[in-house]
């Protein structure tokens, strides 16, 4: 069966800006916000995230990418990755609250990364996180603060998002066979 | 001994008919009771002669003896070899000579004729008793320091002066010393990018242009070992066209293979002198078929296992090349169309026999003449293997290569050592020589 | 990638590719913990047959900063000046369980034979071979032409145009031939300066131009000049008269280095012989980058350590 759209370019930005009025809402204002987007679809949905951000007020949030390639628990079972780069905002994590933002959340290995990663970068006040789809089968302890839509799938099932700065469209689809890995 | 009848053998002229043997020499008829060997579409040669062998016993038996460099030169169809001096002690006195020569003589495989040292422990500073090996049982009339270059100018005039006296004839190994210290492969481009020093063709084309020019002065027989390169061919064509008394030899490996197998870095290919250009090869084919190159001379030289599986810098110069020549010569000459299977037995018999003074190959299976020959099917193609090598070391450089042709009998003084593709057992070899 | 052998075995892409990753891990000696656990659990063998402090620790530094664990095995001192030969020595240190065996020998070729001599399982990094190559001194090179032109801007990035000047005992000298390929792969044209003596045959098959004068090449402004260390032995086998003769002909004196254009970077692969190929103004002065160049051949080994030993072959 051919991909299905579940989500299209409008549901994509309410999304976005229902997830930027949650953590506008839930910051207590005790330090800096930083957001920290996982190449590759991650680090557009941060930035997307924090021109809603900037809007709604100006110099709320610092945005980055935080690659977690070299902190995978599954590097010897795959081909070879490229990293992408890492960029922390310039006032760092310490003592910040980052949310670190994914496009879908799966098995949460992933996020169990990113939080190996951060913990070598400083010493952040808080982590949360922020996924535009969290489709299930968690394989470990994980669960996101900010969801843009719960999408259950079967594991077999492919969902991917597609951003117009990456992929041209804005639009979530869902497949058979097995989920194409995130670059 | 017994007698045999070999049926229907192509003889080296294209001719066919039967060959008959008895008494260790060629005859008219059939014996009865001979042993019959069928050579229908078989090519007859006259057994092969090497002039250029390492058989390293004494001193380096890990890496070759003379029996199994006998059984390995049986097994190629060679009747005959002359054994380099660089043994331990050196050839360089009558009673080691003699020893080689009668340990040739019990095991019986193929005579032996070993050849003397110029110079004492190959040293290149005094002459070694070239008189004394030449009155020896051993007959010594070919002198050479293979291995290492006779460079001084004032002691190879000398050597040619001297082993004149005695029949003999100095065979140089062509290699200025100064300007191949610590050479590993060919000099020049492939050289340069894989970081191995060079060994520059200048350094031989010296040497006989030198050499042949004293031979001419002093009017003395020269010949030269292993030539590699179009320079050196250029120079012995000159040389004999001025009539210089110079003869020539050619490996098989450089007739066939380029230094581009050195890219590999894999030590099997580290040969002295080194694996040349696609011009050399093409020189020494085309001097070789106009006779520029006298003979083929396989330079056997067996290392040990250890010896050529480390870095190409740490591993020995050599291979083992007995049991591939006539193959080897059959795909780079006969194939190509450049040499006749007449020319064959002229260049890896009848011409090296001469050279070294060796009698009984002047007239090849003619009646009284002793019984030396081999039995090749050029038809054949084999992958050479291990299984291929009869030596004790399996340093060769077609391992794994397609080569044509195949020795099926070689019979020395009318007794077969190999028959069926097979060596006969030493019991048999030794009791067919001395009945 | 398994093994990394040659220059000649990379692609642009390949080294491009390298030098991007070597930028995220020069990002990560800037951190609170300066570490990565990528090979946590993999064992690197240094096996330097060859004396060289720095190399053997620049390599170990960029293992443990990816939390490999290393040992080390020198030849001074050891079983190899009793007799022991490459494929010996390779399978006792391949029996102890090695992962990735890093090595520098004296002979030409080593790297190659023993990747691909069957006697152990590990990946090879050529740590230098002979006279034959230097791989990650080529890359770390590289690395610095590319980091001081373009700064931040460098990822994804070639050495398009660049004008390389390399002066030297070219003949002898593994960074050379490592540089003179890489750099032509990258877009790069590299210049050979040298006595003739110390050029070497056959150099003209080379993707190199060649001279004998080292005033000629720096009044053609060249983008870099790369000085290599001259070996005052080599006088003794006639390549040059004398190292005064040597230094006055072919070394980066005071006037020659006022000469160079006011970017052009000066380069040494080191240990430098200041007074004799390269002046200490020169080694010392702002447009030196032989520091940077110490640093990041960490940041360059690290990439290659992750490139040979994650992965379970191929490139994603």
């Amino acid at each position: 069966m051919p991909a299905r759209p579940v989500l299209q370019q409008a549901d994509i930005e309410r999304a976005i800006t229902r997830i930027a009025h949650e953590i506008l809402e839930s910051d207590r204002g005790d330090g800096p916000l930083v957001l920290l987007g996982i190449p590759t679809r991650g680090v557009v949905l941060a930035g997307r995230l924090g021109a809603v951000l900037e809007r709604l007020e100006p110099g709320s949030a610092a945005v980055g990418a935080l690659d977690v390639t070299m902190y995978r628990d599954d590097l010897a079972r795959q081909p070879t990755r490229t990293p992408q780069p890492t960029r922390v905002p310039a006032g760092g994590i310490d003592g910040a609250t980052v949310v670190l933002v994914d496009d879908v959340l799966f098995s949460g290995r992933t996020i169990r990364a990113a939080l190996d990663a951060i913990n070598d970068l400083g010493r952040p006040r808080a982590v949360r996180l922020a996924v535009l789809v969290d489709r299930g089968h968690r394989e470990l302890p994980i669960r996101p603060d900010f969801v843009g839509k719960n999408l259950p799938s079967a594991p077999t099932e492919r969902v991917n998002v597609h951003l117009s700065e990456t992929d041209g469209a804005d639009e979530v689809v869902v497949g058979d066979g097995a989920e194409v890995t995130a670059p | 001994m017994t007698a045999l009848t070999i049926t229907g053998a192509t003889l080296p002229d294209g001719t066919r008919r039967d060959l008959h043997v008895d008494g260790g020499v060629f005859v008219e008829d059939a014996t009865a009771g001979a042993t019959r060997i069928d050579a229908d579409g078989l090519q007859a040669l006259p057994g092969l002669v090497d002039l250029h062998t390492h058989l390293r016993e004494p001193g380096f038996e890990a890496s070759e003896t003379v029996l199994t460099g006998t059984r390995a030169a049986a097994a190629g169809g060679f009747t005959a070899v002359f054994a380099m001096a660089n043994t331990f002690p050196v050839q360089d006195t009558a009673g080691v000579v003699e020893q080689v020569a009668s340990l040739g003589a019990q095991h019986g495989y193929a005579t032996v004729r070993p050849i003397g040292a110029v110079t004492i422990g190959l040293a290149g500073e005094r002459l070694a008793e070239i008189g004394a090996m030449a009155r020896s049982r051993a007959a010594v009339r070919v002198f050479s320091d293979d291995g290492k270059c006779v460079s001084d100018a004032l002691l190879m005039r000398r050597a040619l002066e001297y082993v004149a006296t005695f029949g003999g004839v100095i065979a140089q190994h062509a290699q200025e010393p100064r300007l191949t210290e610590g050479a590993q492969m060919n000099e020049g481009e492939l050289s340069s990018e894989l970081g191995l020093a060079g060994w520059p063709g200048v350094a031989e084309e010296a040497i006989i242009a030198r050499d042949v020019l004293l031979a001419e002065q002093l009017g003395a027989r020269l010949h030269v070992c292993h030539v590699s390169t179009a320079g050196s061919v250029e120079v012995l064509r000159w040389a004999k066209g001025r009539g210089i008394d110079v003869t020539a030899e050619v490996t098989p490996h450089h007739l066939l293979l380029t230094e581009q197998l050195a890219a590999s870095y894999d030590a099997r290919y580290k040969v002295n002198p080194p694996l040349r250009a696609q011009e050399d090869v093409e020189a020494v084919r085309a001097a070789l078929a106009d006779g520029t190159i006298d003979i083929v001379a396989t330079d056997h030289a067996p290392h040990p296992i250890e010896s050529k599986e480390a870095t190409w810098a740490e591993a020995s110069f050599g291979m083992v090349g007995l049991e591939s020549a006539l193959s080897v010569v059959q795909a780079a000459m006969v194939d190509t169309g450049l040499l006749g299977w007449a020319d064959v037995a002229r260049v890896l018999s009848a011409a090296p026999a001469a050279i070294g003074r060796l009698d009984g190959y002047a007239a090849p299976f003619a009646v009284g003449s002793p019984a030396h020959l081999a039995l090749a099917d050029p038809a054949a193609r084999r992958i050479f293997a291990t299984a291929d090598l009869h030596g004790r070391s399996v340093n060769s450089p077609y391992l794994g290569s397609e080569l044509p042709g195949r020795i099926v009998a070689t019979v020395h003084d009318g007794v077969p050592t190999v028959l069926d593709g097979e060596l006969r057992p030493a019991e048999e070899v030794v009791h067919g020589q001395a009945a | 990638m398994r093994h990394l052998l040659s220059v000649r075995d990379l692609t642009r892409d390949d080294a491009v590719g390298i030098l991007d990753i070597a930028e995220d891990m020069a990002a990560v000696a800037t951190r609170a913990v300066p570490k990565l656990p990528t090979l946590r659990g993999r064992t690197v063998a240094n096996l330097f047959f060859e004396d060289s402090t720095r190399t053997r620790l620049s390599f170990e530094s960029a293992a443990k900063r990816l939390s490999a664990d290393v040992i080390t095995f020198t030849a001074k001192g050891s079983s190899v000046s009793k007799g022991e030969g490459l494929k010996d020595t390779a399978q006792t240190i391949a029996a102890m369980g090695v992962d990735a065996v890093v090595m520098r020998h004296h002979a030409s070729g080593a790297a190659r034979t023993l990747a691909d001599g069957g006697w152990i399982d590990a990946s090879v990094v050529n740590a230098g071979d002979g006279t034959h190559e230097h791989p990650t001194q080529a890359l770390l090179d590289a690395y610095t032409m590319r980091a001081t032109l373009h700064g931040g801007a460098a990822r994804g990035r070639d050495l398009d145009g660049l004008r390389v000047t390399i002066v030297g005992d070219v003949l002898h000298s593994r960074v050379a031939r490592s540089n003179a390929w890489l750099l032509a792969t990258l877009g790069a044209s590299v210049h050979l300066v040298a006595p003739g003596t110390l050029l070497p045959p056959g150099v003209s098959g080379w993707p190199v131009t060649t001279g004998t004068d080292l005033d000629a090449a720096i009044d053609d402004r060249p983008d870099a000049i790369m000085m290599l260390r001259i070996q005052s032995e080599r006088m003794h086998d006639a390549f040059f008269p004398n190292e005064r003769e040597y230094a006055r002909e072919w070394g980066l004196t005071d006037d020659r280095f006022a000469r160079l254009p006011a970017d052009t970077m000066v380069m040494h692969p080191g240990p430098m012989n200041r007074g004799l190929e390269i002046s200490s103004a020169a080694a010392d002065s702002a447009r030196s980058v032989v520091l940077d160049q110490v640093t990041n051949g960490v940041s360059i080994r690290m990439a290659v350590l992750y490139l040979v030993l994650s992965g379970s072959g191929g490139v994603a």
